[in-house]
């Protein structure tokens, strides 16, 4: 039986607009792009030109300071678009679909890690630490696999599992030959290929959310220590491995949860990485305007619009009210019983298990910290995260490493963000952390 | 509130950047933020939904939780007043309530108009919002000085605590001391006599607008001395029960806000419930009193009974409101236990031992402000540690 971790410490946000799980499937769009920035600490080197013919699989850019690793177009086309912002910067390199799918071979026989590098795939794997895209130099100690997101909204991995169980098995079999793999399961996930996956150490943890964040998982299985690095992998992406594996094609097919209050019916559909977001969501939503609408879920996901594309690893597209035309009247002493929140001035505690519509306004102004131990009453791991927090904001780099900042990414602030009461931006003040720290360390 | 949210909005170009009133932003920003709630919403990269709990609901509850005691001491002032006058049976309840209401309100004035001031300026000059940190300490400033203290003292001391204790150290949340007790040891270091000892300081004495009763002179000055002041006395034998039953409803003489240890418990239970106060903290004060207050009834040093303490003077209060202050507290969970049992166990002893402190609450309080960070120092260091000789044995693997 595997190992079962018990978390107390976190939170479950009853968000309204939970996914049915019904899969439908979604037309091809027609415009696909990659976005550099949804892989963090990535240098970006374009591959192709405007006009070129792309198979799926063929790489579209590569990261400059390693440029055996290489991130794969979803679909067959021509390469319509080269988009750089300010000072040239790379934005998105964008793909008008022909409709064949045609994708490249790759042959399956040889070394693992060449050939995810070959296809395009190891760019989806994650290094801690400083949670960015992994350097194949690097020699890590193991791989760390969540099978669950326990954020509110999130996608449910069983029903993207439904039916690529072999595929799931192939992907973990193939990482394992690479580094020792652990897999995080959640105490509610039943399905047979999780709890009894072969060739990985399987690890049940029961507890609120951050327990679905590998980072969690990381540190009560085994913590990282100065000197050294893990790999991630989101859990939908060992099925692309397997894919890779199995079929010797590069298939960036997610089943995502489009969900969220906003939603008329929230359910799955199978999309493909880079899609443009408008073909997901168009005739799907409640309203148009004072809507926002999340590549990811609401806790650690990225405000867009219909003009953006799917994230690389986003699991879902969330959609939530702005609610910057709300006016609420008095807010610091009305009751507000509709109005969710963790402190007992609310009226959440009396409502049990209820469902709440919560829009995207901030709710108070930034201030200095000002509440104590709020923060670790939702962070499940042995880091004093308030601590942690403002060694970063002080720049103090020798206390940031002391305090365990290699330990963490940006989302395990996620929960803390929500519940900072001084309406600190946490996963935004981490994530330059780690930025400037890898500079440093460099 | 439409008309409202249009008024603000045509201000809005007045006091933005280069308009006409921009030196009034952050007055008009304070308003607004407190009739409205920010329409604003979170920004690309950050969390998309946020808890709608913010520092103005978590300083609103701080307030309401102090109105039970305020309230009281309002009503305190007044019986304080008749009984010094001889005159109780001729005073009424709303006679007495309306006589402290308005001994006290000026202070309340004062104290937030000077504070808030304060606030408003350098929130100004800093182009940030204005933190709502002085509602609290402007409210508990009042509550914590002797109801005849003069309104001039008042404003010094409050513009001395703001700006020394707390904004030149950043502001709300930045501050190591506390600012409402920064402001009354400013008052009782600078101006002794009109803060502690003998009877005129803790009973108003003449009437306002019609309301309350002259008091004689030569009305035997101890009874106007609080409880603690009579135990300081060489002649102490110990309280009767009348005192001590007194104490708890909070009839004696002292400070404005401090007397009823019954409505700082009212207090206490919303401070608790709400989750703005650590009860960590607040147990501990008392629990490290009352081992103090043990000791020292046992070791013979002092008449009082160790509970007592705990009823008396400002100790219920100053764990109640004062030492679960977030701010200046401990922010370890380990530490908050230490920093409560010290705070007690200081209080007691200054009390017991040093003649010249009838109180100790405050120079307690005051103490481990400064020494919450080393308290908390220890408890990270241990965590640096644990991490270090992780990181070693995994190298020696």
């Amino acid at each position: 039986m595997a190992k079962v971790i018990k978390l107390r410490k976190g939170l479950n946000i009853n968000l309204k607009g939970v996914a049915a799980p019904e899969v439908a499937s979604l037309p091809l769009a027609s415009e696909f792009a990659l976005v550099p920035d949804d892989f963090p600490g990535l240098k970006p080197k374009v591959l192709v030109r405007e006009g070129d013919e792309v198979k799926v699989g063929d790489a579209l850019f590569a990261d400059k300071l390693h440029q055996e690793v290489r991130f794969p177009s979803p679909v067959s086309g021509t390469v319509s678009l080269v988009e750089r912002g300010d000072r040239r910067k790379l934005l998105s390199v964008r793909v008008k679909p022909d409709g064949k799918q045609t994708a490249r071979e790759f042959d399956t026989g040889g070394d693992v890690k060449s050939l995810l590098l070959e296809s395009g795939l190891f760019g989806f794997f994650r290094s801690r630490p400083y949670d960015v895209t992994a350097n194949p130099e690097d020699k890590p100690k193991a791989i760390f696999v969540s099978a669950f997101n326990s954020m509110c909204l999130a996608q449910d991995f069983e029903v993207a599992l439904k039916g690529q169980e072999k595929e799931f098995q192939a992907g973990i079999a193939a990482l394992a030959k690479m580094a020792k793999v652990h897999l995080g399961v959640s105490a509610e996930q039943q399905s047979k290929a999780l709890l009894m996956a072969r060739g990985c150490e399987v690890t049940v943890f029961d507890g609120p959310a951050p327990a679905g964040n590998v980072g969690v998982q990381i540190n009560h299985i085994d913590p990282i220590n100065k000197g050294e690095v893990v790999w991630t992998m989101g859990a939908e992406e060992v099925i692309f491995v397997g894919r890779l594996m199995l079929t010797g094609k590069v298939d960036l097919t997610r089943v995502i949860a489009l969900a969220g209050s906003e939603v008329d019916a929230p359910q799955y559909y199978k999309a493909l990485i880079g899609q443009k977001i408008s073909s997901i969501v168009d005739g799907k939503l409640k309203a148009t305007e004072h809507v926002r609408l999340i590549n990811g879920n609401p806790m650690t996901g990225v405000k867009t619009t219909g003009d953006g594309f799917l994230a690389a690893h986003a699991t879902e597209v969330c959609a939530i009210p702005e609610g910057d035309n709300a006016d609420e009247f008095l807010g610091w002493i009305m009751p507000r019983f509709s109005t969710f929140s963790t402190h007992r001035s609310y009226w959440s505690w009396l409502m049990g298990n209820k469902e709440y519509d919560i829009d995207a306004r901030v709710k108070g102004g930034e201030r200095h910290m000002i509440m104590s131990g709020e923060y670790d009453k939702v962070f499940p791991m042995d880091i004093y995260a308030g601590y942690l927090v403002k060694a970063i904001i002080t720049g103090d780099i020798d206390r940031q490493e002391a305090l365990g900042i290699y330990e963490v990414a940006p989302e395990d602030f996620a929960v803390a963000e929500f519940v900072c009461s001084s309406k600190l931006e946490l996963q935004r003040i981490v994530r330059q952390g780690l930025d400037t720290l890898r500079k440093e360390n460099a | 509130m439409k008309a409202l949210r249009k008024l603000f909005d045509k201000m809005k170009p007045y006091v933005g950047e280069g308009g006409k009133y921009h030196a009034f932003r952050s007055l008009v920003d304070g308003f607004e933020t407190f009739a409205f709630v920010p329409n604003k919403t979170s920004r690309k990269g950050s969390v998309n939904i946020h808890d709608a709990i913010d520092s103005k609901r978590i300083m609103s509850f701080v307030v309401i939780a102090l109105l039970p005691a305020l309230f009281f001491g309002m009503y305190n002032v007044g019986y304080q007043n008749a009984l010094a006058a001889g005159q109780l049976a001729n005073a009424s309840f709303w006679g007495m309530f309306w006589y402290g209401f308005l001994a006290v309100l000026p202070k309340i004035i004062v104290s937030y108009v000077v504070g808030l001031g304060i606030e408003f300026v350098v929130a100004q000059w800093k182009g940030e919002e204005i933190q709502e940190g002085f509602l609290v300490s402007g409210i508990i400033i009042p509550m914590i000085v002797p109801v005849t203290c003069p309104l001039w003292m008042l404003a010094i001391a409050v513009a001395f605590s703001v700006i020394l204790a707390k904004e030149i150290f950043g502001g709300t949340g930045m501050n190591i001391f506390n600012p409402a007790l920064i402001t009354r040891a400013f008052l009782f270091f600078s101006y002794p006599s009109s803060m502690t000892g003998d009877c005129t300081v803790w009973v108003k004495s003449h009437t306002i607008c019609g309301l309350g009763f002259n008091v004689p002179d030569g009305v035997d000055a101890l009874s106007a001395a609080t409880p603690l002041g009579d135990a300081a006395t060489s002649t102490f034998q110990g309280f009767d029960c009348q005192t001590i039953h007194d104490a708890i409803t909070g009839f004696i003489p002292g400070s404005v806000g401090e007397t009823s240890v019954i409505a700082i418990a009212i207090g206490a239970v919303i401070l608790l419930w709400t989750g703005v106060a650590s009860w960590k903290t607040m147990l501990s004060v008392f629990v490290g009193g009352a081992l103090t207050g043990w000791l020292m009834q046992a070791l013979g040093l002092t008449h009082i009974v160790w509970w007592e303490h705990l009823v008396l003077g400002g100790f219920a209060f100053g764990a109640v409101f004062m030492a679960t202050d977030p701010v200046t507290s401990c922010r370890t969970e380990g530490g908050k236990y230490i920093y409560g049992l010290l705070i007690g166990f200081i209080a007691v002893l200054v009390r017991v031992l040093n003649p010249g402190f009838p109180e100790g609450m405050m120079l307690a309080i005051l103490l481990l402000n400064l020494f919450s960070s080393l308290i908390d120092y220890c408890f990270v260091e241990n965590n640096i540690k644990k991490r270090a000789k992780r990181a070693a044995r995994a190298i020696n693997k």
